[in-house]
């Protein structure tokens, strides 16, 4: 019996399940993390894979969370230990009174357990032998069987899961029956032999609502769908494969020509990032809308690029789906660590407007709008997502889009505009005084409208010039461009706190859930915090208000460097110890429990009642 | 020289083409290469081809990366647009511009630097892909720009100016692009507009990867003895396999032709390209012979030119994407977004 009292929770827990990967168990634990969705219940999972194929350790982590929690909590409370390399740790890892479920076919001495858990055994093995011969079956099966058993642990309704097997296999009646029996097995194994349901359970809710549930790469892929994308060259990187490779199948059901079969959209697999982000900068040269996704080591390759298309004012656009750096780093690992490299990416003076989309629906709107931000400021656009958004499947509310909407191609000046009497084309000149050029199209006017693209500087009307003023006079026109893009950029979401508070908090991208999170965990020590999600650069005056209308303001990001801080204190000439670093870098997704301490310390820390002067 | 403005007026009975353009609309700025440039000579020839085959001057793009060569594009079709685009990446940014819009005729103008040693990865992989272009590369085995190094397609023991012996192998592009499966594979010298001339038209009207390495010598750092690409030694060791005569239209051949010295191809536009054969054993339409036609004479220090492949059924990267017609920078929302009804399913699938 173990000497703690096992966890009772309903609809909030974490299931963390220990894989050997190339074993066929993240469809299994997928299925898992849906069924729980249909039960009304929001679910939050994530994949921790090392970078391998077959053979190492991978977990899957699901967090049933009633209450709508999607980050990552820290912590497990039941462990499905299918792997015995990682044993031992994952035994460690486990909440006191948590479960452990493994297999228990053949004996495992009692030193490997822990007094403080719940030991679940299933003879897992046992079962699958005894019931197939076909040793890829008996692999595969295995991870439906023990699904089935958790079925009846977790008091799940077994209907619903075969109801999604039913779903994934519409038309594979065969796989569809093998799947739903070994569903059962288990099961019924579990209610005969075993005392179900434990402590931990799955209720009926109706918390879900009409939220889908989808990858930040899928749904940031089919947001440059529906922003009118045509061109898409990538170089192979994890964690952005999935972006083109999702990109790849939206287009083949929705981009052919109905009449004709044939492709309204090019993607290239490009022989490396230099090659892809060329691509792309000559298709939108040539006026497509053209996009890579890429990771930090791309990024770096790429930066040449990057500064011709600034400097010779291309649209482009980046999908940045980052993992841990310096180097190679922690390719699957996640970490917002890119925020520097991008927004001044390139030698010589540059900036780039970079967008953080929180989770996959607004990586589907930012997509769809970084085209035509691209397009208005002829330049480098920067999707900053990150390994935790891209690579897992999120809650989020539903796509959404409006049929009435036009795509902004910006300033283009065609054949007819050519034409006009006393038409002044200068493809740097700047007419409308936001920085903004006319540009053309190459082939739109026999004998107007043509320039020469080029990198070194160059006059207004795009010649050739090493004169001072005149580069200076440019160089002030970016300046004035990048101004502009301020107020067309996403703006910073406000929320503050329910009292009025001196401290305020800043934070970007895949933070957001943790971090609503934390709000309430702070609350409850009594801190209140104003707060604001920075959703771009170049910053919104209303940043540089938020800071100062604040003693001071924690900037929580997933970096060593405090990066996001860097550029804030740098950009808004911000007195730096007005803003306060909290700063997750293990390559874990940050969690509201990291967030609530680090800031409920430091909130605790200045309630310290000074001692009084000694009586001199 | 840019500074120095090239004067607009022209002979009015300068000779018009089918369009009606004269010489004049096919030319660009002043060049500011060294007077007596070989790659000045390729520019004449490009404007002359281009004029010959009646091209609309502005549906040409021409795309370079950096170096003497690169800057070429700005001193030929003045209406067209240029990109002078990175180091060695001409072939990634021609490539993404052909994907934007099918419809216009892609230039790419590099040289022995930026196609062989920083963009050999570049050239290389378009000419894999069969974009449909033109590559010329103006070879003459020194980074004239920064003042005589040896690039990658210098021979070995051959001397730099300032008396140094390369010892490095070359990188003989021909080879490459026949390897790599170029459709049109063609070499000529700067010093040889009659023969470079037709070679550069053919390869406009080739629909597929058409690669032309020009030895094109440095008048400035590879010219002297001892070079292997200075306009003595290729006039010395220049090995024409074949003379080019670019047919346009279905007209009957007219031209005389002794039998069995002409080999007559037709692409897939209907041009046809008549060979009027130097080497009467050497048959343009097989890669593997081309190949050890090409090794065998390098290896005798012979510089073999004309057209040396040519694929009359050759396809191009549209093909193998399957793309349609219409450019895709010309298509619309309507065109391109599937709209909120598509959305709703999608939603539907991922609850």
């Amino acid at each position: 019996m173990p000497d703690q009292s096992p966890i009772s929770s309903v609809n909030d827990f974490v299931v963390r399940f220990a894989n050997v990967n190339g074993s066929g168990s993240a469809s299994a634990n997928e299925l898992f993390a849906r069924s729980i969705l249909r039960h009304g219940v929001p679910v939050s999972p994530r994949n921790i894979f090392p970078s391998n194929i077959q053979g190492l350790p991978t977990w899957y982590e699901v967090r049933v969370t009633e209450a709508g929690h999607l980050g990552a909590r820290g912590g497990v409370d039941m462990m499905v230990a299918m792997n015995p390399q990682t044993w031992d740790k994952d035994v460690a890892s486990i909440e006191p009174g948590g479960y452990l479920f493994y297999d228990s076919t053949k004996p495992i001495p009692s030193s490997k357990f822990r007094a403080d858990i719940n030991v679940i055994g299933v003879p897992l093995t046992a079962i699958t032998n005894s019931t197939y011969t076909d040793p890829r079956q008996r692999q595969l099966f295995k991870n439906i069987i023990y699904l089935g058993a958790l079925c009846a642990l977790l008091d799940m309704d077994p209907k619903l899961v075969e109801q999604l097997i039913g779903e994934q296999y519409k038309s594979k009646e065969k796989l569809l029956s093998s799947n739903v029996h070994a569903l059962h097995l288990g099961r019924d194994w579990a209610l005969q032999n075993l005392k179900c349901p434990i402590g931990l359970r799955v209720k009926k809710s109706d918390k879900v609502g009409d939220r889908i549930f989808i990858e930040g790469n899928s749904a940031a892929a089919l947001g440059a769908v529906y922003g009118g994308a045509t061109v898409c060259a990538w170089y192979p990187i994890t964690p952005s494969s999935s972006v083109a490779e999702a990109f790849t199948s939206h287009c083949k059901k929705l981009r052919h020509d109905p009449e004709t079969g044939k492709a309204k959209y090019a993607i290239v697999q490009g022989e490396d990032e230099l090659a892809s982000i060329g691509i792309v900068i000559g298709a939108s040269w040539n006026g497509a809308r053209a996009f890579t996704a890429t990771s930090g080591p791309g990024i770096s390759l790429m930066t040449e690029f990057i500064g011709l298309s600034y400097f010779a004012e291309i649209p482009a656009v980046i999908m940045n789906i980052q993992r841990a750096g310096p180097s190679t780093g922690m390719p699957t690992r996640t970490q917002q660590c890119d925020i520097i490299a991008c927004a001044y990416a390139s030698h010589g003076d540059t900036k780039h407007v970079l967008l953080f989309p929180e989770d996959p629906a607004e990586a589907f709107e930012f997509a769809a709008q970084s085209f035509d931000l691209a397009d208005r400021l002829q330049t480098m656009i920067f999707l900053m997502l990150d390994l935790d958004i891209g690579m897992n499947h999120r809650l989020c509310r539903p796509l959404k889009w409006d049929d009435a909407r036009q795509y902004d191609r910006g300033k283009v000046m065609t054949a007819a505009m050519l034409d006009e009497p006393g038409r002044d084309f200068g493809r740097y000149l700047d007419v409308d005084g936001d920085g903004i050029p006319y540009r053309t199209y190459p082939g739109t006017h026999p004998t107007k409208g043509s320039f020469f693209t080029r990198g070194t500087s160059r006059d207004r009307y795009a010649r050739y010039s090493e004169e001072g003023a005149v580069y200076a006079d440019n160089m002030q026109r970016l300046v004035r461009k990048f101004e502009t893009a301020q107020d067309l950029v996403p703006r910073p979401l406000q929320a503050n706190a329910a009292k009025p508070t001196k401290y305020g908090v800043i934070y970007f991208g895949s933070t957001a859930p943790a971090m609503d999170e934390a709000i309430g965990l702070l609350e409850a020590r009594g801190h209140q915090l104003d707060r604001m999600r920075i959703r771009a650069f170049p910053f919104h005056s209303s940043v540089a208000s938020f800071i100062a209308d604040h003693d001071f303001v924690y900037v929580v990001e997933q970096n060593r460097d405090a990066q996001l801080r860097q550029l804030i204190v740098n950009e808004n000439g911000i007195d730096p110890v007005r803003l306060v670093p909290i700063l997750h870098y293990d390559g874990t997704p940050i969690t509201a429990r990291f967030i609530a301490n680090a800031i409920g310390d430091h909130q605790d820390h200045l309630k310290v009642t000074p001692l009084r002067k000694a009586v001199s | 020289m840019t500074y120095i403005a090239k004067p607009k007026f022209h002979h009015p009975g300068l000779k018009k083409n089918d369009l009606g353009y004269t010489h004049r609309d096919y030319e660009g700025k002043i060049s500011t290469l060294c007077a007596g440039c070989g790659h000045d000579s390729i520019t004449a020839s490009i404007i002359e081809a281009c004029y010959e085959l009646s091209i609309e001057p502005h549906r040409v793009a021409k795309i370079s990366g950096i170096g003497c060569s690169s800057k070429t594009p700005d001193y030929f079709l003045g209406n067209s647009h240029g990109f002078n685009s990175v180091h060695g990446r001409m072939p990634s940014v021609l490539t993404g511009a052909n994907l934007a819009n099918r419809d216009l005729i892609y230039l790419g103008v590099s040289g022995d630097g930026d196609s062989a040693s920083i963009g050999f990865g570049q050239f290389a992989h378009s000419i894999r892909r069969a974009v449909n272009m033109t590559y010329i590369v103006e070879n003459n085995g020194v980074y004239g720009l920064t003042k005589g190094q040896f690039s990658a397609t210098a021979d070995r023991g051959s001397k730099s100016k300032k008396g140094v012996m390369n010892t490095d192998n070359a990188i003989d592009l021909v080879a490459i692009a026949l390897q790599l499966g170029a459709s049109f594979v063609a070499r000529s010298f700067s010093g040889d507009k009659s023969q470079l001339v037709p070679l550069i038209a053919a390869a406009i009207r080739h629909k597929g990867a058409a690669f032309i390495d020009v030895i094109s010598p440095c008048i400035a750092f590879n010219n002297h003895a001892g070079s292997t690409k200075s306009f003595d030694y290729v006039r010395e060791h220049n090995d024409a396999v074949n003379r080019l005569d670019v047919l346009t239209g279905r007209d009957p051949i007219t031209v005389e032709y002794a039998p069995g010295t002409v080999q007559v191809v037709e692409q897939h536009d209907g041009t046809r390209l008549a060979l009027r054969k130097i080497d009467a054993d050497y048959d343009a339409n097989d890669r593997l012979a081309a190949m050890t036609f090409l090794q065998k004479h390098a290896a005798k220090g012979q510089v073999v030119t004309g057209l040396l492949y040519v694929d009359p059924d050759a396809e191009d990267l549209h093909t193998h994407l399957d793309t349609v017609e219409t450019p895709l920078n010309t298509l619309e929302a309507k065109d391109l977004c599937p709209g909120t009804t598509a959305l709703e399913k999608i939603n539907a699938s991922l609850r």
